[in-house]
């Protein structure tokens, strides 16, 4: 991309990471192969190079894994929980010791910048481990009453935008209440997972209290349609959340689900503009927009619409693109050829029905999949990327006059699950936060993630909460 | 004129629907009779139509009901108490007969049933204490999270226990700030009809709570369908109707609370989790800015 200044490359070394030809599915403490011998390819979407071969699992390998988390779940769940909170810590603990590595393989995998796997992603991850750790032997004074049991085991799949710490946010706090899972990595991201089940032979933890089945949907729908599993998490789309909501629909299977959004930006007139565009710009362009809470939709106050827009696009012209190893890189790959074609067509239809479409001059690798930043102006609420999860770095602009309009246009959407507030004024932020349908609202901040802060959807984005006491709730018989 | 030649005033029941008591607009009604067989009332049997007319007065309602404080719904809950109290003697008349109970089991399925709103009534202004807070963020952030109401709720009200089960599905709906879409039992509608009339009388705005006499089946099927309905209690719903209807609510992601081993007994200890089914947690994160190396940074 067009810089401001020249930056020589600075590329955080591959060295650091050893990736293995081909790796097995992980049932019950060992690596395996899938039962009918089907592989797939993962490659890292930056350069399309092929990283390796991985075990495509299928139902035959549902029921093995199943086997083994019912098999586990008998001790692990009777261990006092002091002893599953040092399993715990111990993981956290060796998260931290391979937080370098484990964040150069994500960038290789999921072809995000480095800086956000190695400031954002792996802390996180560690965190999330590290307090859920401290719940396992604590669970009687959680609000839940005396003696909270566990529901068994846990089926869990998870998508390819943040892989290994949605992970940790599905792992966590299952085994912390004394659950035992299986857990299935996206396609396209398969490797931390697989890193992971590694972690997991170093941490000492028994077999089968943890099993990874890598593969496509078609495992994921034998897994949370399998029979022997009692709990069902599920992070991604609004389709698919809705299609698992019927699978488990009259059985007993406990459903938590982490879904879509459309999330709503809201800048008032008094907001500081430079902390405002820095808001917007971390809340649609992290990890290049492939996030359920983006702010995928900016709500500009129609006085300062002209100032804002000029400032936020004179800050994405100093954005770079490119490398993600590199450590000044701020947007990286998009995750597969899929959703880039998903995110072309959607930002092509945008240009269609009428909005106004603007990126920075920027020049896109040759190899690999990439998307310019892209800014839709003009936006109606009746325009496709303005209702639609787009998922990818565009931004569609929407103005307002009044903070009740404000509320209204942010409020119309099928989604709920962020927005953001910017304001000066106090009052007016906890009132506007206080009408949004949302279950995460970041005022004068955006894109903020902590394990002990609950995250999670009104609406269709979702039900349940990740993290925090609340995230408890999802694994208990309560 | 003695006591036993007097011809009775037989009363009308009618639906309670945004706050008015309308019929069914199909004009059908049904034949209700007590457990012995005998003729009690006919009430509407209600259509699709009137289940998405109380949708929309449910909808209506919500923005008012879930913005008033918790101080004052829980008023509101207390004042049906008081105006239940006073009508002990009916309700108690009402479920022995519909539920076969001799005179005195009847009452005090009423008493609990009383206490039970005086429960919920306490809770308003409590849960959001008990099930939200401060959150210990690793960084310079105001953290909190507050349950809110999920929105309208279409509730199956149990089958068996007429009244006391009825209160105890609707209460905690109204308790937390949703508005409620009731289907009351198929069988024994009467008492909840009846409720309709304390509820008018209570304080609590047309359209909190909505009763629907008909049956289970056609009533669920498009309140579970409904875009605008937020969450599905099916405690009245048999398995097989619970699970079709369980769905139906999984187009627009309804929150739903199946049916479970507590709602056998409703004299026992109701808990919380009929409260915290249909709350949302929000969480709002704020700078509280920090001192830097240079000064102040607020």
């Amino acid at each position: 991309m067009a810089s401001a200044f020249e930056y020589a490359p600075a590329p955080e070394s591959r060295a650091v990471v050893d990736i293995k030809p081909s790796y097995g599915l992980f049932i019950d403490g060992e690596f395996t192969d899938a039962a009918d011998g089907q592989v797939f390819k993962t490659v890292s979407p930056s350069t399309e190079e092929v990283l390796s071969e991985v075990a495509r699992a299928g139902a035959e390998d549902v029921d093995r894994a199943v086997a083994a988390a019912r098999k586990a779940f008998e001790k692990w769940s009777a261990l006092p929980g002091a002893e599953r909170a040092k399993y715990l810590f111990r993981i956290a603990r060796l998260v931290q010791e391979r937080s370098r590595e484990l964040a150069v393989l994500e960038t290789l995998d999921n072809g995000k910048p480095i800086k956000e796997t190695r400031d954002v992603d792996l802390p996180l991850v560690a965190a999330h481990f590290f307090y859920y750790a401290g719940w396992a032997d604590k669970l009687d004074h959680a609000g839940y009453g005396a003696n909270p049991r566990p529901l068994g085991v846990a089926g869990q799949v998870i998508p390819w935008n943040f892989p290994l710490l949605m992970l940790a946010w599905k792992i966590a706090p299952a085994l912390a209440t004394g659950n035992t899972v299986v857990l299935k990595p996206a396609e396209t991201t398969p490797l931390s997972a697989l890193f992971f089940a590694d972690i997991c032979r170093q941490a000492g933890l028994p077999k089968g209290v943890v099993n990874i089945l890598p593969g496509y949907g078609d495992v994921g729908a034998a897994l949370v349609g399998h029979e022997g599993i009692d709990k069902v998490a599920f992070t991604g789309s609004t389709a698919v959340g809705k299609e698992i909501a019927r699978t488990v629909a009259g059985t007993r299977k406990k459903l938590t689900l982490e879904l879509g959004g459309k999330g709503a930006n809201i800048v008032f007139d008094d907001a500081p503009i430079d902390q405002a565009v820095e808001g917007i710009v971390s809340g649609i362009f992290f990890n290049q927009g492939q996030v359920c809470c983006a702010g995928s939709r900016l709500l500009v106050q129609e006085s300062i619409q002209d100032e804002l827009l000029d400032a936020l696009k004179r800050r994405l012209t100093t954005l770079r693109l490119g490398d993600p190893l590199d450590k000044n890189t701020d947007i990286g790959a998009i995750n597969s050829a899929e959703q880039l074609a998903r995110i072309t067509a959607l930002a092509d239809t945008g240009e269609a029905e009428g909005a106004e479409r603007w990126s920075p001059a920027c020049e896109l690798p040759s190899a690999g999949y990439w998307f310019a930043p892209t800014l839709f102006t003009n936006v109606t609420q009746a325009h496709t990327v303005a209702r639609d999860e787009i998922f990818g770095p565009v931004l569609s602009v929407l103005s307002f006059r009044t903070p009740d309009e404000a509320v209204a246009k942010a409020n119309n959407s099928q989604y709920g699950l962020s927005a953001g507030i910017w304001t000066e004024k106090g009052s007016r932020m906890l009132a506007v936060a206080n009408k949004l349908r949302a279950g995460v609202v970041w005022a004068n901040t955006f894109n903020k993630f902590d394990p002990t802060s609950p995250f999670g959807g009104y609406k269709e984005s979702g039900f349940g909460r990740e993290g925090g006491r609340h995230g408890l709730e999802a694994y208990l018989d309560v | 004129m003695s006591e036993s030649s007097r011809l009775s005033v037989l009363k009308t029941y009618k639906l309670y629907v945004g706050g008015k008591f309308p019929r069914s607009e199909s004009g059908r009604v049904y034949e209700v009779t007590d457990h012995k067989g005998t003729w009690l009332a006919n009430v509407p049997l209600s259509s699709r139509k009137d289940a998405r007319d109380a949708v929309v007065a449910a909808r209506k309602a919500f923005g008012g009901w879930s913005g008033a404080t918790a101080y004052n719904r829980g008023q509101v809950l207390y004042r049906v108490a008081e105006m239940l109290e006073g009508r002990r003697n009916q309700f108690a008349h009402e479920v022995a007969h519909a539920e076969g109970l001799s005179k005195s089991a009847a009452a005090a399925q009423v008493e609990a049933a009383v206490d039970r709103w005086v429960w919920y009534a306490g809770w308003t202004d409590k849960i959001g204490q008990v099930v939200g807070g401060g959150n210990p963020v690793a960084g310079p952030f105001f953290n909190l999270s507050t349950p809110e109401p999920t929105g309208v709720v279409a509730i199956v009200a149990p089958q068996e226990s007429s009244f006391l089960g009825l209160v105890s599905v609707i209460a905690p709906v109204i308790a937390t700030g949703n508005t409620a879409v009731v289907i009351a039992s198929e069988r024994s509608p009467l008492p909840a009809l009846a409720l309709g009339e304390v509820l008018a009388t209570s304080d609590l705005p047309g359209g909190v709570v909505n009763v629907l006499s008909g049956k289970a089946a056609e009533l669920g099927a498009p309140l579970a369908a409904h875009q605008d309905v937020n969450a599905l209690d099916l405690t009245g719903a048999g398995p097989e109707l619970a699970k079709e209807l369980e769905i139906a609510a999984a187009d627009n992601l309804k929150r739903v609370l199946r049916p479970g081993p507590a709602d056998a007994d409703f004299t026992a200890d109701p808990g919380t989790h009929r409260l915290t089914a249909f709350l949302e947690t929000k969480t709002v994160w704020h700078p509280t800015g920090s001192l830097g190396a240079s000064g102040t940074a607020y």
